[in-house]
């Protein structure tokens, strides 16, 4: 079966930005994984809510409430099937990844964390994967340990019943690296959790927007994403939980919303779920934007966008291992999107600079996984990560660009 | 000189060179010839941790005059490093605390000292500043 190609030159037509010139270069924009870039329908959505549409959901009696609120809600349902959740209370909308992780860090870890107890986490996590749980164990004198990787960017597996003792209270791990570009085998890994009755949170800031994902099929307890990793807009992200956890933990915020009754002198009773987390006016604008933004890569396919995705970072990765010096960091067999790499005696600061100036943005430093750079005893790579908008001129620019610089700095 | 003649002599430098690249290979010029700072003094002590490059730092004070060496583990840093080191070195306490550096705005620069670029520089300024204060003060 043929799978239809990504009709490239049309798509990048959405995406006006993409014509940007900067430094009287044309932008080519290699840095998705850092925020990628929103489809027109998107931007329109966003300002449609506020042209037309605008009011304070769930409480109100008046028409525009009420449509607002038919829509926040509908968006709801949207993600529950995007996701494949038994319900849509298992939903609950956030400011984005860092946001849902730290809602179970500080609430599942209130409930079930103890002193001398531990929090598993990898080598390779993103630092909103690691500090909302150092803060958990520091509050209850607990331990945080993580599951090694080795020099490719695999996680070292076979150490991993090791890890998996009877102290541990929740798994902490990534989809995707943003680092390295790794895809876990998080079912596998999710299943042998469950096996010592761990429960298991999944960041998938940098997986949504690149492979599908069904959480009954991962059978994960948390899975967190934010929208702006997935042409949505910034400030609006998802925490999926079962709903088992979900009842059994703590609000995480307090205010509106999230409160059936509240007495000054009797106290406050919560609401239900999703509601409980989900203090305060919601990003209602923001979340019809992830809806239209889900929409658009649904209408895509995202199998077709994996398929894309996977032949541009073939073709970079083969290009850019042609360059003398390069050397590729994080080799895993199974990766997404991202391609990370370092030259010899150049320091990456150097290289993203003269690289912008060519109007090729990417970017160089630690990516929030200070762990990954110590393994690699370095102080940071050079990173370009691709969207589905991304086309093979933009790696031959990127190539000649890299030539270019070299050419400048060695 | 005073700062400020040295801040104009680099201001004309850089307005002969139009090109950006040319001005970049200038100041990855400037960068290869800083002299580098003794081994000596590159160890966590005199280190100005920016989150991306890093800067290295050592001072002292001669006749009434601060005297910097630096270094940088990234070129470009290097040469910007450089430009400062000539500007702000051999000159009085004084001088040194009172310095306003418009000249890196003026040749385009000003982006590598943005406090978010995290190379290092902005704190760089800052130490060698409190280096200044420290000295005038013995």
């Amino acid at each position: 079966m043929n799978i239809p190609k990504i009709d490239i030159y049309n798509i990048r037509k959405d995406f006006h930005i993409l014509e940007r010139i900067v430094y009287n270069k044309p932008l080519v924009y290699l840095d998705n994984a850092a925020t990628t870039q929103k489809p027109k329908v998107v931007i329109d959505r966003i300002v449609n809510y506020y042209e037309n549409e605008n009011a304070n959901i769930h409480r109100g009696v008046h028409y525009l409430s009420q449509i607002s609120t038919i829509a926040f809600e509908g968006v709801r349902e949207k993600i529950k099937t995007f996701l494949n959740a038994v319900h849509n209370y298992e939903i609950v909308f956030t400011r984005g990844t860092t946001e849902s992780i730290n809602l179970v860090a500080a609430s599942f870890c209130d409930k079930f964390l103890n002193e001398g107890d531990e929090v598993l986490v990898t080598q390779m996590e993103h630092h909103s994967n690691i500090v909302p749980w150092q803060l958990a164990c520091e509050k209850k004198k607990a331990v945080i340990t993580y599951i090694p990787f080795d020099d490719t960017g695999n996680l070292i597996l076979s150490e991993l019943d090791k890890f998996l003792n009877n102290k541990v209270k929740i798994l902490a791990l990534t989809h995707i690296s943003n680092a390295l570009g790794t895809i876990n085998p998080i079912k596998e890994i999710i299943a042998r959790a469950h096996q010592k009755n761990i429960p298991v949170l999944i960041d998938g800031a940098q997986a949504v927007a690149h492979l599908k994902v069904d959480v009954q099929d991962l059978d994960c307890d948390f899975y967190c994403f934010s929208g702006h990793k997935v042409y949505a807009p910034m400030g609006i992200g998802v925490l999926y939980g079962k709903e088992k956890w979900l009842n059994l933990m703590p609000p995480y915020q307090g205010g509106g919303e999230m409160i059936k009754t509240v007495s000054l002198d009797e106290g406050t009773t919560y609401n239900d779920l999703p509601f409980k987390f989900e203090a305060g006016t919601p990003n209602v604008s923001d979340v019809l934007g992830l809806e239209s933004a889900i929409d658009y890569i649904i209408n895509l396919g995202i199998d077709n966008i994996r398929f894309y995705e996977n032949d541009l970072l073939a073709y970079a990765t083969l290009k850019l291992k042609s360059i003398k010096g390069l050397k590729i960091i994080g080799n895993a067999q199974h990766k997404a999107s991202v391609l990370s790499f370092i030259i010899d005696g150049i320091h990456p600061y150097d290289i993203g600079t003269i690289l912008d100036k060519l109007g090729i943005a990417v970017r160089t430093g630690h990516h929030c996984a200070q762990p990954v750079m110590d393994k690699y005893k370095i102080s940071g790579t050079v990173r370009a990560s691709f969207a589905f908008y991304n086309t093979k001129e933009e790696v031959d620019m990127l190539y000649d660009a890299l030539i270019k610089a070299l050419q400048m700095l060695r | 000189m005073t700062i400020q003649e040295i801040e104009n002599q680099i201001i004309e430098e850089f307005e002969q060179i139009d090109d950006w690249m040319e001005r970049y290979n200038y100041i990855i010029e400037l960068g290869k010839g800083l002299p580098l700072i003794d081994d000596a003094y590159k160890t966590k002590q005199y280190l100005i941790s920016g989150c991306q490059s890093q800067v290295w730092l050592f001072a002292t004070y001669e006749n009434g005059k601060v005297i910097f060496k630096a270094d940088s583990d990234a070129i470009i840093t290097k040469g910007i490093v450089a430009l400062l080191i000539r500007v702000l070195s051999n000159q009085t306490p004084d001088d040194i605390i009172n310095a306003q550096l418009d000249f890196v705005d003026k040749i385009g620069l000003k982006e590598h000292l943005s406090p978010t670029r995290s190379n290092g520089l902005v704190s760089m300024i800052k130490q060698m500043k409190l280096y200044a204060l420290v000295l005038k003060s013995k």
